[in-house]
């Protein structure tokens, strides 16, 4: 966005956030800095073993360590049927394993915790924890998907008498939405003037990372039990919590205090926060678990991998004609909450912006001995635009087209919306000429082709590579019909309410807890303008179900575009009832009431009342009309019509050396239309902090196991994030056709980044070594891969690198392409 | 049992505690300094980072005895009789914190790096704060952050600290 003149409403000002006042100086309160009086610590003994019988728990010394309360197996704890829930049964035959919460008998990845020790401090709780001896008898572990599902292939659930968790089946053709893809790949087949492609990509499997570890404190003191907890998920947590263990609902208050990231790592229901609940109740005690980092990138959900076989056909003028899409999911060894949906999730998102005319979404959901796969940042959509961007260059190239030029010919111009998709679903607006246009502008996308010319010609050592990424995604899930007819174990709703203070200020309850988000700033905005009170007089109270006691949370970029609409809707229904009070306070009729900038003002006169005026008179209640109570209080329940549909257009200059493999990104420009921009400081941090995680995916992070099913890089050293020096700046910026399903025309940001960025840099590495024969490299595109690719592109040998010997430097998925020599950072 | 003596964010205290006990667990579980967070269990991530003596550490990496006879700062000693650190305040103007996990690390990296380098160029801040993981940033306003504060303590500097960042693209 150009700087402009600031606007006059508070929608587009680029505020500075709130919530920053209490970060910046450490007067934070994340779960792990909540310690009740007399608080006991759970530390949880884990499975070094993928796959195997637990033939002996000992636990003889570590009760006879210093400190120990106690320590559990499930047995011990009377949990052996409990089950953790997953909400999301994609198909009514799915298959479903108990998740317990400790495991009995068998376990199933590396990481499950197989019993408990409390004791008075964390450290003691951990160093009892090395005295629990637990013998395994190691059975085969499942690691290959592929393999999971061939005949004879070791089960992870025998009881369930296969490793297949569900196939699931999108057909346009038998939708009535589109075509029959059969039939369009039949009709390439035998048309000398069309052409079928067929590519298969990996999506690794990545860690969500969230900076802040997860941590719970219950504390069953009291008529309720408080459950204090790392999540983004404070009211599904509650009821998931009732469901699990039966607490009534309303004995439970649970509290998302300050929430050190999620990215839907932080969505789940926890095994360690059952664990809690029950240990607070049987010792009467507060029970707090923290985890450590290394076992939260061991046990905390992973997300991704998948692999991905894509048939795409086409006219040879360029023009699409059909997409069969075929998935493998890892699940890993159990269901997350909405593990099994997240692929699904991407079903609707692999047509993209283009007009397939017909499309076919096929997944299987596979059971490994991993740990267990759920949401991570964009669920489904990152893994579907990634598929299909990929999938348009390796066209384009078939085709000899430039790859904008082939995009172009086939999405949807911007005078065709409203459009209905292939999957039936209805992108309400968008123009994707014009963030194209203003992209290549910005990139000077034809100088750049220029100098890769340039240098292929010279043959530089170093070359240059043009990533594209026009990608679209779907927001603000979601219409509750829509889930129910998905299957989804919840409706799509969010909730507000805002109480008029005395005093005149505003406190605004949201449903939609923020971990990051800057929500108390947005919403404050959003307040602001409708009640045209001070920014600075909105309190967005949020986070405990004691206080925003209805809620469905924050994930799939919803919290603006539903969340933010359930505010607005409770403004509306404050002021409806502020005029009826002003007009009875004003001797006026309601009609004649006007609203401007917090005034009621009668027509034509200069009689009026501010709205603080009116609440104080609401809360006097000495004079209000017979037909209403005395108060302004509203709430109100959003559920929307339609999801929206933020889209941009994203180009990557990469550089790649072709002698060492090391990839750079040079330059990355983004011109994201995500409607109407309530706070573009905030907008613009979401997509770099977006971009950063779907960059990290294309070059730097891969959750590797070993043969045995162990990762094999589980801690800092060695799953590497990147810091500031593996990034460069963004050239972000965005334009706006306004979203028409919801009032403020908003359509949602958070995930925007990291769904958009990933295939841009890989299409940018092969673009930049296409000319040398290389047609794939498997991300993460480290130097070794891609350096491995260029060798064999080139018919040189190379050797394998088995893939246990892993560690920095190794060359696997984590090494660090601009440090190749693998220091550790 | 080894007795510490340090003073933290100008306070004197005098404790006995475990030899093995690191600085970080000392801040936080015996003094209450919970600004002070732990991301990591391999010194990797930098949230912990504080200053010893005036140079920044990460804390998780330091033992509690040995920080006897030290000065410790830590974000929540930053700001001084109300007035917030150049550094706190340029964070707050450039939104270089989402979560906020990493703000307390970043933000004490950050002055003990413009101490070294009062005029760091992009790369130079990238380099300096590379032993601190952001998650939720992807680290362009962090940097825009530390740039914006070198300015701001430029002797004779009268950047305005009101008015909101530019939001324009690019670098
Ligand atoms: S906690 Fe990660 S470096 Fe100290
Ligand atoms: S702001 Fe969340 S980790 Fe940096």
């Amino acid at each position: 966005m150009t700087t402009t003149a600031e606007p006059t409403t508070e929608l587009g000002k680029a505020r500075t956030r709130k919530e920053d006042a209490r970060l910046i100086t450490g007067r934070t309160r994340y779960t792990d800095a909540i310690t009740p009086h007399g608080t006991l610590h759970m530390f949880v003994v884990r499975s070094p073993i993928a796959h195997a019988t637990i033939t002996s728990v000992d636990k003889s010394a570590a009760e006879a360590a210093p400190g120990v309360l106690g320590v559990f197996t499930a047995a011990d704890l009377g949990v052996e049927a409990v089950g953790l829930p997953c909400a999301w049964p994609i198909t009514p035959d799915m298959k479903s394993p108990q998740r317990p919460l400790l495991a009995t008998g068998t376990v199933h990845f590396a990481g499950e915790g197989v019993a408990v020790v409390v004791a008075r401090t964390p450290a003691e709780a951990r160093d009892a924890a090395d005295l629990v001896e637990i013998d395994y008898d190691p059975l085969e572990p499942v690691l290959d998907m592929e393999a999971a599902l061939a005949d004879g292939a070791t089960l992870v659930h025998p009881d369930l008498g296969t490793n297949e968790n569900a196939t699931w089946v999108f057909d346009s053709g038998a939708a009535g939405t589109g075509g029959s893809v059969d039939e369009a790949i039949a009709a390439a087949e035998a048309d000398p003037d069309s052409i079928v492609l067929k590519r298969r990509f990996r999506q690794q499997r990545l860690i969500p990372a969230f900076m802040e570890p997860r941590s719970c404190v219950v504390d069953p003191t009291g008529e309720q039990i408080t459950v204090w907890a790392a999540t983004q998920v404070p009211h599904i947590l509650r009821t998931m919590t009732t469901v699990t263990l039966g607490v009534p609902e309303a004995k439970l208050r649970v509290i998302a205090p300050d929430v050190g990231g999620g990215f839907g790592g932080k969505i789940g229901v926890l095994p360690e926060e059952m664990l809690c609940v029950a240990l607070a109740q049987r010792l009467n005690k507060p029970v707090k678990w923290t985890e450590t980092r290394s076992e939260s990138l061991l046990a905390a959900h992973h997300g991704r991998d998948q692999i991905q076989d894509i048939t795409i056909t086409a006219k040879k003028d360029g023009t699409v004609t059909g997409l069969d899409v075929h998935l493998l999911a890892d699940m890993g060894a159990y269901l997350g909450l909405v593990g099994p949906g997240v692929p699904i999730l991407g079903a609707f998102m692999f047509n993209a912006i283009y007009k397939f005319p017909a499309l076919k979404f096929t997944c299987t959901n596979v059971f490994t001995t991993k740990t267990l796969t759920d949401a991570y940042r964009g669920a489904g959509r990152p893994e579907a635009t990634f598929a299909i961007e990929r999938i348009m260059d390796e066209l384009a190239v078939e085709l000899g087209r430039d790859p904008m030029d082939l995009r172009k010919q086939n999405w949807i111009a911007h005078e065709e919306f409203p459009f209905t998709t292939v999957v039936g679903l209805t992108y309400d607006t968008g123009n994707y000429e014009q963030a194209t246009e203003q992209a290549m502008a910005t990139f000077d996308y034809a100088g750049l082709r220029r100098e890769q010319e340039e240098r292929r010609a010279r043959g530089d050592k170093v070359q240059l590579g043009i990533g594209i990424s026009t990608f679209t995604e779907m927001c603000g899930l979601a219409p509750s019909r829509v889930l129910g007819s998905l299957a989804y174990g919840a409706g799509g709703w969010e909730a507000a309410s805002i109480r008029m203070l005395a005093t005149g200020k505003v406190e605004v309850v949201t449903g939609s807890s923020a971990h990051g988000q800057g929500h108390e700033t947005a919403f404050s905005q959003i307040v602001a303008d409708q009640l045209g009170v001070p920014f600075e007089d909105v309190e967005i109270l949020h986070g405990d179900t004691q206080i925003s006691p209805k809620g469905l949370d924050t994930y799939g970029s919803r919290s603006l575009a539903v969340g933010g609409i359930a505010i607005v809707k409770a403004a509306d229904k404050v002021i409806a009832k502020a005029k009826k009070l002003a007009a009875h306070l004003l001797e006026a009729s309601e009609d004649d009431i006007e609203f401007n900038a917090g005034q009621f003002t009668v027509r034509g006169t200069d009689k009026g009342k501010a709205i603080q005026e009116l609440a104080f008179a609401a809360f006097m209640a000495h004079d209000y009309p017979e037909d209403m109570e005395p108060s302004l209080d509203a709430e109100a329940v959003y559920d929307p019509e339609n999801f929206s549909f933020p889209h941009g257009t994203h180009l990557a200059a990469m550089e790649v050396d072709t002698e060492t493999g090391k990839v750079a990104l040079r330059r990355y420009v983004c011109v994201d239309d995500i409607g109407n921009v309530v706070n573009p400081l905030i907008a613009e941090g979401q997509v770099h902090g977006g971009l950063a995680q779907g960059i990290a995916q294309a070059l730097f992070e891969e959750a590797n196991y070993d043969d045995q099913g162990t990762l094999v890089n589980g801690t800092f050293v060695d799953y590497t994030l990147p810091s500031a020096a593996d990034l460069p700046s963004f050239e972000s910026s965005t334009v706006s056709t306004p979203s028409t399903s919801n009032p403020l025309g908003v359509k949602g940001v958070g995930e925007a980044g990291t769904i958009a960025s990933t295939p841009a840099i890989v299409n940018g590495v092969i673009d930049a070594l296409r000319h040398l024969g290389v047609t794939e490299v498997e991300m993460p595109t480290t130097s070794q891969r891609v350096w491995r690719a260029i060798q064999e592109a080139q018919g040189r040998s190379t050797q394998e690198t088995p893939v246990d010997t892993h560690s920095p430097g190794a060359g696997l998925g984590s090494i660090d392409p601009n440090n190749p020599q693998g220091e550790v950072q | 049992m080894a007795q510490v003596r340090v003073t933290v964010d100008g306070v004197n205290y005098a404790d006995d505690v475990e030899p093995r006990m690191l600085l970080v667990q000392y801040l936080r579980e015996r003094l209450g300094k919970t600004g002070t967070v732990v991301g990591c269990d391999t010194s990797n991530c930098g949230a912990c980072t504080v200053h010893l003596n005036g140079q920044s550490v990460k804390s998780c990496s330091v033992l509690a005895v040995q920080a006897d006879g030290a000065e410790v700062l830590t974000i929540e000693g930053l700001a001084r009789d109300g007035e917030l650190h150049p550094v706190q305040k340029a964070f707050n103007e450039c939104h270089g914190l989402q979560c906020g996990y990493c703000t307390p690390g970043m933000i004490m990296a950050a002055v003990d790096l413009l101490g070294d380098n009062p005029d760091p160029d992009e790369t130079e801040v990238r380099e300096g704060i590379e032993g601190n993981l952001c998650r939720c940033t992807g680290y362009q306003n962090i940097v825009r952050s530390v740039q914006r504060a070198a300015q701001m303590m430029k002797p004779g500097a009268s950047v305005p600290t009101e008015s909101p960042a530019p939001v324009a693209g690019g670098n």
